[in-house]
């Protein structure tokens, strides 16, 4: 609106000029004022400390909280966590929410490739965890520390690596590993004073190359084969021989059974022929004379063919229907009872 | 009038702003000045602070005081026997000397490429110097064997003289040697990454799974083995038991066949021709049945009362 540029300009053209002046003054004194206080005042968030510089000199070290320094850039501060615990990973990446990885497999594969003590190839993947244990040193001696402890790091992996079989990282040896990368990382981390403590260092995925995988899988497999086998032939053993035992059991005892039977029928026998011959001994002709008595009367009455002769005659053989007989066999007299 | 004299105090404020930016400069804690005049060095300065110099006529040039990276690139090395291998060094270096620097190499960019030379040469005199055996272990510490098997292979069983570690502390006391020159102190050279090339990478790797099926294949024949050695032994046991419980059966059987043997013989010897007697006329009803045809004369003892009443 043209009319209110109009009556700013005259209101300002109406002001003297030594107002002008004194008002440029107030509020350049009250810009200052805000930069004065703005620059003076930092504060430090609980897990850092802050290092104070002043014209790029270090001065002093401040705990957390809030705090006062001299303005306009003359004393700087910068924010070190020191209580924090940061990684870095090597061979693979935590995927974050909305952040797509940067990094190809390629380049993952190229940092967790590596050679073994018998010259043989492993993938190790792990992490790194480490915090900064002395402020000064870390922002002082050496430059990108990040990267740094990429680097001692995966030299000290391959150095311990190298200097052990490829069963034994796969298997017995990850603890001992783990423990010896740390330690040397923090040497080397320690020879640049680089203030960094490494806190832990985990593997990850330790695994044969993938051509070779197949090929260690079926070594674990056959293993398994092998105890499947052993497995089974003792289960084969453990039944057949305990059969075979309670077999054996019983063939002993069938056969004292036997000897049993066998001895108390003899003394059976002998005992019973011994009283008979007790009592014959005591009448000897009558006893005979009996018993043969009674077995001819129950013999003869079964006969059916019974020919009594006199002694003395002698032809009579030729008089008998002995062709009637059963297939006119002439030789003995054999019947059913001639069979045992 | 008044327009002339609000710039000639312009102008002294501008001259004045000039001269205290030109006279005083900072030294960080990570940096070291150098102070040229005239583009001649007149002196280094290292104490981090507010320092002064002359304005208009001495410069300060600023150099890092800490530690630097230097990451060579990839190379590919043969080494004594004949394996390529790509290596991966790094280094950490740090100016000593700035004027030297400086007046040598510039800056850092010129740095980078001078240790790319010096680095690079030195690591490869060393590595195609050594077997590849000695580049990859630090010592002779028996490697651990999870399968049983012995490493059978010739390049693995030598003995390593150098080893990882003294040969990297080697390269590094060879390359800093050739530093100092630019104002360069070398303070660590490490490889950081050794693998096959492609081509070996594959012979390697058909040597491991020739190895893991040679495993895999004796776990088979130990299982084999073990089994075959189980039944074998079970047989051995079942034959044992079952033929020995055989002749104890059999002991016993005799033992009790020879006593009863005795008891009947001990019986029957005391009167044996009582014995037969019973013996006979026992087994008459058996042999003599139903169908048997008797010849009986009236001799006997049983008929002889036919002929008469006294069997006369």
């Amino acid at each position: 609106m043209a009319f209110e540029e109009e009556n700013i300009q005259d209101y300002l053209k109406k002001i003297p000029p030594q107002q002008m002046g004194r008002l440029g003054v107030i509020g350049l004194g009250v810009i200052v004022a805000i930069a004065f206080l703005a620059s003076s005042f930092y504060s430090v968030a609980a897990d850092s400390v802050g290092v104070v510089l002043r014209f790029g000199e270090y001065v002093r070290t401040t705990q957390p909280g809030l705090h006062m320094k001299m303005p306009f850039g003359i004393e700087k501060a910068i924010k070190v966590p020191v209580t924090r615990i940061l990684s870095q990973e090597f061979g693979f990446r935590t995927g974050r929410p909305g952040v797509r990885t940067v990094r190809s497999r390629e380049a993952l594969l190229d940092e967790s490739l590596m050679l073994t003590g018998d010259l043989n190839v492993v993938v190790v993947d792990w992490i790194v965890q480490y915090k900064v244990k002395d402020p000064r040193a870390f922002l002082f001696n050496v430059q990108n520390v990040e990267e740094t402890i990429r680097d001692a790091s995966e030299t000290a992996m391959r150095q311990v690596v190298g200097n052990r079989s490829v069963d034994g990282v796969l298997t017995i040896e990850r603890i001992e590993v783990a423990e010896d990368v740390a330690q040397n990382t923090q040497e080397i981390l320690d020879a640049y004073g680089s203030g960094i403590q490494v806190v832990t260092v985990k593997l990850q995925d330790v695994t044969p190359p993938d051509p070779v995988k197949p090929a260690f899988n079926s070594v674990n497999e056959a293993k398994q084969e092998k105890e499947q086998l052993i497995n089974e032939a003792m289960k084969e053993y453990n039944t057949a021989v305990p059969k075979a035992s309670g077999d054996a059991e019983r063939t002993i005892k069938e056969a004292e059974g036997y000897a049993i039977g066998r001895v108390n029928r003899a003394e059976g026998d002998a005992s019973r022929f011994l009283s008979l011959w007790r009592q014959y001994t005591l009448a000897q002709d009558v006893t005979r004379r009996r018993i043969y008595m009674e077995t001819m009367a129950e013999i003869l009455p079964k006969v059916k063919r019974k020919y009594i002769v006199d002694e003395e005659e002698k032809g009579i053989l030729r008089l008998l229907p002995l062709g009637e007989a059963a297939g006119g066999d002439q030789r003995s007299p054999k019947g059913e009872g001639g069979e045992r | 009038m008044k327009n002339v004299k609000l710039i000639a105090v312009g102008v002294v404020v501008l001259v004045a702003l000039l001269l205290v930016t030109g006279t005083f400069y900072t030294v960080l804690e990570v940096e070291q000045v150098v102070i040229t005049q005239f583009g001649k060095p007149v002196r280094v300065v290292e104490e981090p602070g507010l320092h002064v110099k002359m304005p208009f006529i001495q410069r300060a040039t600023s150099f890092e005081k800490r530690i630097l990276e230097w990451d060579g690139r990839a190379t590919q090395i043969p080494t004594k026997d004949k394996k390529f291998i790509w290596v991966d060094t790094y280094a950490r270096w740090r100016i000593t000397d700035p004027l030297k620097f400086l007046q040598s190499v510039r800056d850092e960019s010129g740095a980078q490429a001078r240790l790319d030379n010096v680095i690079d040469a030195t690591v490869r005199d060393f590595l195609t110097e050594q077997l590849l055996i000695e580049v990859v272990r630090n010592s002779n510490r028996t490697l651990v064997q999870a399968e049983g098997e012995g490493i059978e292979r010739e390049e693995v069983k030598v003995e390593i003289q150098v080893g990882r570690e003294k040969l990297t502390r080697e390269i590094l006391n060879k390359a800093s040697e050739l530093t100092p020159q630019y104002g360069i102190e070398l303070v660590d050279v490490r490889v950081k990454r050794i693998n096959y090339v492609q081509s070996v990478r594959e012979k390697v790797f058909s040597r491991m799974i020739a190895e893991r099926d040679r495993i895999a294949e004796q776990y088979r024949s130990e299982g084999q083995g073990e089994r075959s050695k189980i039944l074998g032994d079970m047989e051995k046991n079942l034959l044992q038991i079952t033929s020995e419980a055989y002749k104890t059966a059999q002991e016993i059987r005799g033992e009790a066949d020879a006593r009863s043997t005795k008891t009947y013989a001990d019986a029957y010897r005391r009167d044996p021709e009582f014995y037969s007697f019973l013996k006979a006329l026992e087994s008459y009803p058996e042999a003599i049945g139903e169908e048997t045809w008797l010849f009986l004369t009236t001799d006997s003892d049983f008929f002889k009362y036919l002929k008469s009443s006294s069997g006369r």
